[in-house]
């Protein structure tokens, strides 16, 4: 996994509530057996004008001139801004994989669902929950500032506006030092083979049903 | 102390703890189907590392297979690919069981491992796929999972975890005739919303959730990711230990008995206390149908479509107008005089013998409507089928003017050929009412299966409780 420790980056704003993983990444695109390559696809129905599949050469289909990610200021984001209940739905890992490879780095929104919020720290994509108070706030500033950007500082767990305003976000110390040093969750897990060991060998005498 | 059955069940499966509460969790059972897993075994492969217990895992083809000509294979190379994959992958590394492709027992992954008796309560179970959380109509720990976590456990027999605040959802009284566990949870979605048990583990108790039977149970828990939460249980009781007793997979002789004892322990302690608890009336609920493109925008039979105006929060307000801008729908229209295209009798949610019953004793005698292109019934797994056809159900369903198909995942998430046309309108006993979920530019109606049967008789959206 990718390292994250600070980000500056342009800001997109992606202002609606319920994102689901479906919209994210249609499932047409889940049948790849790969990892990567899905950013072309990221939020395809909403993104392009004709419909997509899997295979199909991006570059050359009509995008939807009314989506906010097409808009020629947002080009380059990596950062993304959005409401409450970002990435509800599925859990297909796909939706992070799909943002991740269309370029954000971070995502910033009032809420997360549970199962997603996960899922982007497997693959060092940093989701931030902030106040809703802040996210109006920043929701206003990028639609009224070309080329708004903002500083990520995981170590402080702090999201910095240009005009100095820090404001202060949580992270669970685990998923924090993970991400700061680009760790496997299974090498980590490993460390502790022998107490797993121990454990499933107890439940074996007592519960050995489960281990028909 | 007393604990919730959540805390019993954590308790019971913490390996080691780090200092910030994050936990290591045993799995008893890895759940594994064809879309989630590929990069997962992939991964395992390339770290040159091993499956940690291969008796764990129950695997079985559903999202891509398609519903109807198996003799023709799967038509869709990507699709094909990817099954395919799975065969491979299970070849290698083995499994406690398979039902690929056309087997008598393959299935939609939480049918099959219920059915076969390969879900048990007390355990932790994982599947690479959000509606995991059915399982825990077995008083199960069952957390649905990404990609990187089905490696996880398949490298571990672990998931890291934090802990939920607990959440219990209790409805007193008993339903109406004609209203049904799908009814009882879009209702419950409804009223806390679909970011309602974010961060909770939901405990579904009451009168209401007793009486249901095991298949009423699993719809109940299947949603409740709907609703935010990860995880929904339901205590175990009479009702789970005799849905048990005698499958594939359940402890036998002495260890039944022991098991038993063990699973009559599987409930919140009399005081225990949870974060929070939601008091609902089994009596006040009607037959529920969403009309937008999230299943919190839900309503009764006897209701109206709402305005973007009824809402205050111009964030909500606009989701609103979004939404019936794209079902196509507009304010204070009835539900009943909504007309539908299509009909799909399916998915983990709704694919069980009762609900094929439920559906079957609507559409017995009767006719699907002129207007109704297509009504799908796909039954959950191959001995659901069987089980439906020794009772007669197919043919009623066949006389009616549906279609009988194979088992499937199917038009609940259209992966496979079953979908809907861009601006068609569906009845569907599936779990999410997504833009473009059935299909792109789709319309999605959740309801019971004995709505979409009424649906799909009336050719519109009916009241199932005034069909004689």
């Amino acid at each position: 996994m990718d390292k994250f420790i600070t980000l500056d980056g342009l800001v997109a704003p992606l202002d609606r509530a319920n994102v689901d993983t479906d919209a994210i990444i249609p499932k047409q695109f889940l049948k790849s057996i790969k990892r990567s390559g899905f950013g072309p696809n990221a939020f395809d129905e909403w993104r392009y004008l004709d419909h997509g599949e899997p295979g199909q050469a991006c570059a050359k289909r009509m995008k939807n001139p009314n989506f906010v990610l097409n808009q020629a200021r947002y080009q380059g984001a990596s950062i993304l801004l959005a409401r409450s209940n970002f990435g509800c739905g599925s859990s297909r890992e796909h939706a992070p994989w799909a943002l991740q490879d269309f370029g954000f780095r971070a995502i910033v929104a009032e809420s997360f669902a549970d199962i997603f919020f996960n899922n982007c720290f497997k693959n060092g994509l940093l989701p931030i929950v902030l106040p809703k108070t802040e996210v109006d706030a920043l929701f206003g500033l990028t639609e009224h500032t070309p080329g708004y950007r903002l500083t990520i500082d995981l170590p402080a767990q702090r999201v910095v506006r240009p005009d100095g305003h820090a404001i202060p976000f949580e992270v669970d110390a685990f998923r924090k030092e993970c991400l700061l040093n680009g760790w496997d969750d299974i090498g980590l897990t490993l460390r502790h083979a022998e107490k797993i060991r121990e454990f499933e060998a107890r439940r074996r005498v007592e519960q050995p049903w489960l281990f028909a | 102390m007393s604990k919730t059955l959540y805390e019993k069940l954590w308790d019971s499966h913490v390996v080691h703890v780090e200092e910030d509460g994050t936990a290591l969790l045993y799995i008893d059972r890895h759940l594994v189907h064809e879309v989630t897993s590929p990069q997962a075994f992939e991964g395992l492969k390339l770290a040159g590392r091993k499956v940690w217990r291969v008796s764990s895992i129950v695997a079985t083809a559903d999202h891509n297979t398609p519903t109807s000509h198996w003799e023709r294979g799967i038509l869709d190379p990507i699709s094909r690919q990817q099954v395919e994959t799975l065969d491979a992958n299970i070849r290698e590394t083995g499994a406690l069981a398979y039902f690929p492709f056309k087997d008598r027992r393959q299935g939609i992954v939480h049918v099959v491992g219920p059915e076969n008796g390969a879900t048990l309560p007390g355990m932790t179970v994982v599947c690479g796929d959000s509606h995991t959380s059915t399982h825990g109509a077995f008083a199960c720990l069952a957390h649905g999972i990404g990609t990187s976590e089905v490696e996880h456990v398949l490298a571990t027999q672990c998931l890291l975890q934090k802990k939920s605040k607990t959440m219990l959802v209790r409805i007193e009284g008993k339903v109406g005739a004609g209203v049904t566990a799908k009814d009882i949870v879009l209702a419950l979605i409804g009223r806390i919303g679909t970011a309602g048990g974010n961060g909770y583990a939901i405990e579904f108790g009451g009168e209401a959730i007793r009486a249901l039977s095991m298949e009423g149970r699993m719809t109940i828990c299947n949603m409740a990711i709907e609703a935010g939460a990860r995880v929904g249980f339901v205590a175990a009781d009479e009702t789970t230990i005799a849905y048990l007793k005698g499958r594939n997979f359940a402890p036998k002789g002495a260890d039944w008995d022991k098991a038993v004892a063990y699973w009559r322990t599987l409930v919140s302690d009399a005081d225990a206390r949870f974060d929070i608890v939601i008091d609902m009336d089994a009596r006040q609920i009607v037959p529920q149908v969403t009309w937008g493109t999230s299943p919190e925008m839900v309503t009764g039979i006897d209701g109206t479509v709402p305005a973007p105006e009824d809402f205050k929060d111009p964030v909500k307000s606009e989701g609103v107008a979004r939404a019936l801008q794209y079902m196509g729908l507009t304010p204070r229209m009835r539900i009943d005089q909504i007309a539908i295209d299509k009909v799909f009798i399916g998915s983990c949610t709704n694919s069980r013998i009762e609900d094929l019953r439920a559906a079957a004793a609507v559409a017995r005698g009767r006719r699907v409507a002129a207007n109704v292109k297509l009504a799908l019934v796909v039954p959950g797994s191959g001995l659901i089928k069987e089980q439906a056809e020794a009772e007669g159900l197919d043919k009623i369903f066949i006389a009616a003017g549906f279609e009988w198909r194979q088992p499937g995942c199917s038009m609940c998430l259209a992966m496979n050929d079953d979908r809907l046309n861009p601006g068609e309108r569906c009845a569907s006993t599936s779990n999410r009412n997504f833009e473009g979920r059935q299909g792109a530019g789709g319309r999605t109606h959740l309801v019971s299966p004995a709505m979409a049967a009424a649906a799909a008789i009336a050719g519109r959206f009916a009241d199932v409780r005034e069909l004689s």
